[in-house]
């Protein structure tokens, strides 16, 4: 009886999470009539348009990691070692982007650093990129900084410090080659799920004109019928790809440490 | 959670620490923190840059009321249909006997489900539940089930309801397996030791118990649907009035023909997913207490 409604529980869900998953696929191969066909992924490949946004998009999430893995792992680092006190406050702040609507940050970027402004980043191409970048690193805050401190709180950052400095090593040097190593699997996952949240994002990037993947999606949906959905099987593959590097460092790093 | 209590200090010295933290304090302060209370100031600032609150008056019209409602109405369904879905499903897999197989893969797939939002989402269901979608067509053809003639449009609030479940019922199961593997195999078998049924024990041990993460993932879930614009927008175009697409097309171009209304309406989702998630944080450090 219990099993009987636990298979129906999850039959059930399963069936309505895979549904829109075959919808998409067959419908993304229909493009030719009467028969399956690639023809639009094809069309969608030799659009110049995808290539571009989708190279723009990837750009930015590689700038959102590098200065998002910049910020979170000293300042994780500084708050563990120092300032527990901080702790809480910190936490605070990283867990907001989660209660301020992504499009509630965007509109107060374009008000606060438009033209006439003291930062008017608003005002070119690259300050735009720039400021964008900053709005995917806001957004992918609340994982990024949690997968770092999941990380930290696995070693003894107190006397790794220690050692390293009796070693006579810098901030720089404990950072880059102590601290950040030993946190490597977690800053992995937190990109991994940054790449996945930034590379189909719509909202900043139609609001503040840039011509990224996610603004593409939109505007192919639109207009045209077979392109959509072999674009959405394409953006949940990368999705798929990115839970599965994330679960495979994961698996790869507890492997080494059972090693060791 | 908190490590040991930080030693008192007798002697205050500069405090240089802080200056670690400080260019995390600049980046939250100049993308996160000042960019908000650009918002909220611009709110109950006139044109002219007095102070007012007539811009939250304006907002009390039909048609931003009735994108408020719909709004409320759109996260508060999927929020309770995603929780109870959820809920079922991570039971389920729990505690229903099924195969320990079963699990690390529903866990996978609700991370890439739940990450899986926003246009590509909306393409999804558009290809299954669409006018020409296969479920749609395969439904017409099969049954003789018009799924139109049935009143169901994609397209409108109800479609909006499905598609969001596509991503709020994961996002329930992430959360809530954790707070199902806390519930202690001890407390089941001393309340069966008193004599308890299996009803009883949840009614009165395990409900309880899961009570404040339950809502607290509710909460979540409500902020979630609430601030979704990407999928809607793809969805439906700009023409479905709920609050994140009506500003959206404010930012795009004005249409309200205030710009402090604009920040009125954006003070508004502030306030109701700030609402939503105070709920959260207080009742997760609660459930936490017992989880330990």
């Amino acid at each position: 009886m219990k099993r009987l409604f636990a298979w129906t529980a999850l039959v059930s869900g399963c069936l309505f999470f895979l549904l829109p998953l075959i919808g998409m696929t067959e419908f993304s191969l229909k493009m030719r009539r009467g028969v399956y066909s690639f023809d639009a992924y094809v069309r969608v490949f030799e659009d110049p348009r995808f290539w571009e946004t989708f190279s723009y998009s990837l750009t930015l999430a590689a700038a959102t990691i590098i200065f998002g893995v910049l910020l979170v792992v000293p300042t994780a680092y500084w708050v563990r070692l120092k300032l527990p006190q901080a702790r809480p406050i910190i936490e605070f702040i990283t867990l907001l982007p989660l209660v301020i609507p992504a499009i509630v940050i965007v509109f107060g970027y374009i008000r606060l650093y438009n033209t006439s402004s003291i930062l008017p980043l608003t005002g070119s191409a690259l300050g735009t990129d720039i400021l964008l970048t900053m709005g995917y690193a806001t957004l992918a805050l609340p994982y990024m900084y949690r997968a770092v401190d999941t990380g930290l709180r696995t070693i003894d950052v107190a006397t790794l410090t220690e050692a390293a400095q009796s070693l006579g090593a810098g901030w720089f040097t404990i950072l880059a080659r102590i601290i950040l190593p030993n946190v490597m699997t977690a800053v992995l996952s937190g990109a991994f799920l940054t790449l996945a949240i930034v590379i189909g994002e719509f909202t900043m990037a139609a609001l503040l004109n840039r011509p990224a993947f996610g603004p593409f999606m939109q505007l192919l949906g639109a207009n045209r019928a077979y392109e959509p959905p072999a674009l959405a099987v394409i953006a949940f593959a990368i999705t798929w790809g990115c839970m599965g590097l994330i679960q495979l460092v994961t698996r790869f790093s507890k492997h080494e440490r059972a090693k060791a | 959670m908190p490590d040991a209590p930080p030693p008192v200090r007798i002697k205050r010295r500069l405090p240089l620490e802080w200056l670690g933290i400080l260019p995390f304090v600049v980046f939250a302060l100049m993308f996160l923190i000042l960019p908000t209370m650009k918002i909220v100031i611009g709110a109950f600032q006139s044109p002219d840059g007095g102070f007012t609150f007539q811009n939250l008056i304006d907002l009390n019209t039909d048609s931003i009321r009735s994108a408020y409602i719909a709004s409320i109405e759109l996260s508060l369904i999927t929020a309770i249909l995603g929780c109870a879905v959820g809920f079922a499903m991570a039971t389920a897999v729990v505690f229903g006997g099924l195969p320990k197989r079963v699990r690390g893969p529903l866990l996978t797939f609700s991370g890439v489900a739940s990450n899986f939002a926003g246009v590509p989402l909306a393409f999804a269901f558009i290809a299954t539940l669409g006018p020409a979608g296969l479920v749609t067509l395969w439904l017409k053809t099969e049954f003789g089930i018009n799924l139109r003639a049935m009143g169901f449009n994609l397209l409108s609030f109800w479609g909006l309801v499905v598609t969001y479940l596509f991503f709020q019922i994961p996002l329930m199961i992430l959360i809530i397996i954790p707070a199902l593997d806390g519930l202690k195999r001890e407390w089941r078998e001393a309340a069966q030791v008193l004599g308890a049924t299996g009803t009883q024990y949840w009614r009165m041990v395990a409900l309880p118990i899961l009570f404040p993460s339950l809502l607290g993932t509710f909460a979540l879930l409500f902020a979630n649907a609430f601030g979704a614009v990407a999928t809607a927008f793809a969805l439906t175009g700009p023409q479905l009035n709920i609050v994140p697409i009506k500003l959206f097309a404010q930012i795009r171009g004005d249409v309200l023909g205030n710009p402090n209304l604009g920040y009125a309406l954006a003070f508004g989702m502030i306030l109701i997913t700030g609402l939503a998630n105070v709920i959260y944080i207080v009742l997760r450090t609660r459930s936490e207490r017992w989880l330990k």
